[in-house]
């Protein structure tokens, strides 16, 4: 089966973003960019069904400026067979991704779609959703383990209060939550291998896809800031405080 | 124009995070109607038709919507979501897998997770694990809204007397079926619903030692929360996880014990009302955001609180 693999270029899990002064947008001048945590387990799920034998090609994709050809290479050097950016300068919101990926999934037929359940930069958890939607392909959302059989794929999912599994027809979308699976890293040889690989680019005008955006950010401003604490010296000081100061226990 | 809330329920009992949601759309307007779709759900419809401001109850109760599956609700929602102006349910489990295909069969953005309503078209969410608030404002003609519950009191639950209609729809498209389900059972409350939180991190060292907290929860009626460190090394199960991929928490007592603070995690629970971190770290970020805090050994100050109290 082939496998497409979409990945987000966003700033790296580790960087604490401040909003700009003018509150125009955060402020992401010299952070560190990296592949979205969670697209990073899709792509790691994808290679493993392919060492498996159950998955014959993985193709990642990325949507945005040519900069995402950075987290493409990546993608390649883990073990994607190639890759496809979706060239553009405007910032795609979810519906207008799905609508990409859509008109890509036409063109290439893959039989599954494994993708981060939620970027970290706009934590929206919209996009495998929405394609799948687009699509009318069953979704496994927030998988944390899946096993394909007979034209069928098992996705166990983490809900609020447990675990779900659910069987799907495939073609079906897939979308990660963390415990999936633990993604390697990308050895020297295979960086230098990745940069062979096949790399297409495209553009939304080419898909005949129109992504404009629907949502207008109007400000992005800081969050309210908490007053400073007090450290305590004891446990009694503790409770003393919790009673009679706060008085959130009795 | 109304707005629809889709209720939020297990078939046998109304979850509290309805409330929250209906204040929100309260919020965006007067006419409100409340979709609960499930499957011999009377006792949902029930307590549903009790909350006042709702002008009527719609309900899809067939054996294709038991499960809750995506694709199926998905599909009820959008065929009758088009008569609506606003579309809210709420950002649990359930809320975040079908709303994005409801938004997508409208053709519409979908707005996730507000904690806050400035107009009919204009709402406030955060992003970067809640680092920045943005303020955001959609020209779609159908607002398709999930909603943070700890952004919005709950309402009334009684008082009210809307009437039912059923509605005679079955979107089964057939391409899903639900396996199984493993569902933690607890005598505890539920972690978004508890008015006190204690949750063990790293620090905890073993899945055994989180029997230090239960001593406490017990006492106190808490609910127990873990940090993603704590998941991730394999000492308590995922559905126990606070932070920007878990569950967002906002209790009035919050109590962080052996979790260093890390971005994810301050992003589930940073609104609590009430701030206590254990660490015998003095440097450990968690500190910055709390309101007391104890620089101890949690093994010493763990038995030492939970005699105390």
């Amino acid at each position: 089966m082939k496998v497409l693999v979409p990945i987000k270029r966003v700033i790296d899990f580790n960087v604490k973003v401040r909003a700009k002064s003018d509150e125009t947008g955060p402020d992401l001048t010299n952070v560190k960019m990296a592949i979205n945590p969670f697209c990073e387990i899709a792509v790691e799920e994808a290679i493993r069904l392919k060492e498996a034998g159950t998955a014959q090609e993985v193709i990642a994709i990325s949507i945005g400026t040519n900069a995402c050809k950075e987290q493409l290479r990546t993608a390649l050097a883990l073990g994607a067979d190639r890759a496809i950016l979706v060239e553009t300068e405007i910032e795609v919101e979810p519906l207008g991704v799905a609508k990409l990926l859509k008109a890509v999934v036409e063109r290439e037929q893959p039989e599954l779609i494994i993708l981060g359940k939620q970027a970290i930069d706009d934590d929206s958890n919209q996009t495998g959703q929405m394609l799948a939607s687009l699509l009318s392909y069953p979704q496994g959302t927030f998988a944390s383990k899946i096993k394909i059989e007979k034209g069928k794929i098992n996705v166990t999912r983490e809900v609020d209060g447990g675990l779900q599994t659910v069987s799907l027809d495939l073609p079906a979308v897939v979308t990660t939550d963390l415990r999936l699976n633990e993604p390697r890293y990308a050895s020297l040889p295979n960086i230098m291998k990745a940069k062979k690989k096949p790399f297409d680019t495209l553009t939304p005008e080419e898909l005949n896809v129109d992504a404009s955006p629907r949502i207008e950010i109007l400000k992005v401003s800081p969050p309210p800031e908490r007053p400073t604490g007090i450290i305590v010296n004891s446990v009694d000081e503790l409770i003393d405080k919790l009673k009679n100061e706060a008085k959130v226990i009795s | 124009m109304s707005i629809l809330v889709i209720a939020e329920h297990d078939n046998d009992e109304l979850k509290g995070a309805t409330l929250n949601t209906i204040t929100a759309a309260k919020e965006i307007g007067p006419d409100i109607e409340l979709l609960v779709v499930g499957f011999s759900c009377d006792a949902v419809v029930e307590k549903a038709c009790l909350i006042p401001g709702i002008s009527k109850v719609l309900v899809a109760d067939k054996e294709t919507y038991k499960n809750f599956l995506a694709e199926n609700i998905g599909s009820l929602i959008a065929e009758i979501g088009s008569d609506y102006s606003h579309i809210l349910a709420s950002a649990t489990s359930n809320g975040k897998n079908f709303m994005p295909r409801v938004a997508a069969l409208l053709d519409v953005a979908q707005i996730s997770e507000i904690i806050s309503v400035l107009s009919e078209d204009t709402f406030e969410r955060p992003i970067y694990a809640g680092n920045c608030i943005a303020t955001v404002k959609s020209s779609d003609s159908i607002k398709v809204i999930t909603v943070r519950a700890t952004g919005f009191d709950d309402c009334e639950s009684e008082g009210g007397s809307a009437p039912r209609e059923n509605l005679d729809l079955d979107t089964n498209l057939g391409i899903s079926i639900f396996v199984r389900e493993e569902i933690a059972e607890s005598d505890r409350p539920e972690l978004t619903a508890a008015d006190i939180v204690i949750s063990g991190g790293r620090g905890m060292q073993s899945g055994e030692n989180f029997s230090l907290l239960e001593g406490i929860a017990d006492k106190l009626g808490a609910a127990i929360g873990a940090s993603r460190a704590a998941v991730d090394s394999g000492f308590v199960p995922n559905d126990m996880q606070v932070g920007q991929t878990g569950k967002i928490v906002a209790p009035n007592l919050y109590i962080a014990v052996g979790i260093s603070g890390a971005i994810q995690h301050l992003a589930g629970m940073k609104d609590s009302k009430v701030i206590v971190a254990i660490n015998k770290d003095a440097d450990a970020p968690i500190f910055q955001v709390a309101d007391y805090g104890l620089v101890a050994d949690l093994f010493d100050a763990l038995p030492e609180l939970e005699s105390k109290l």
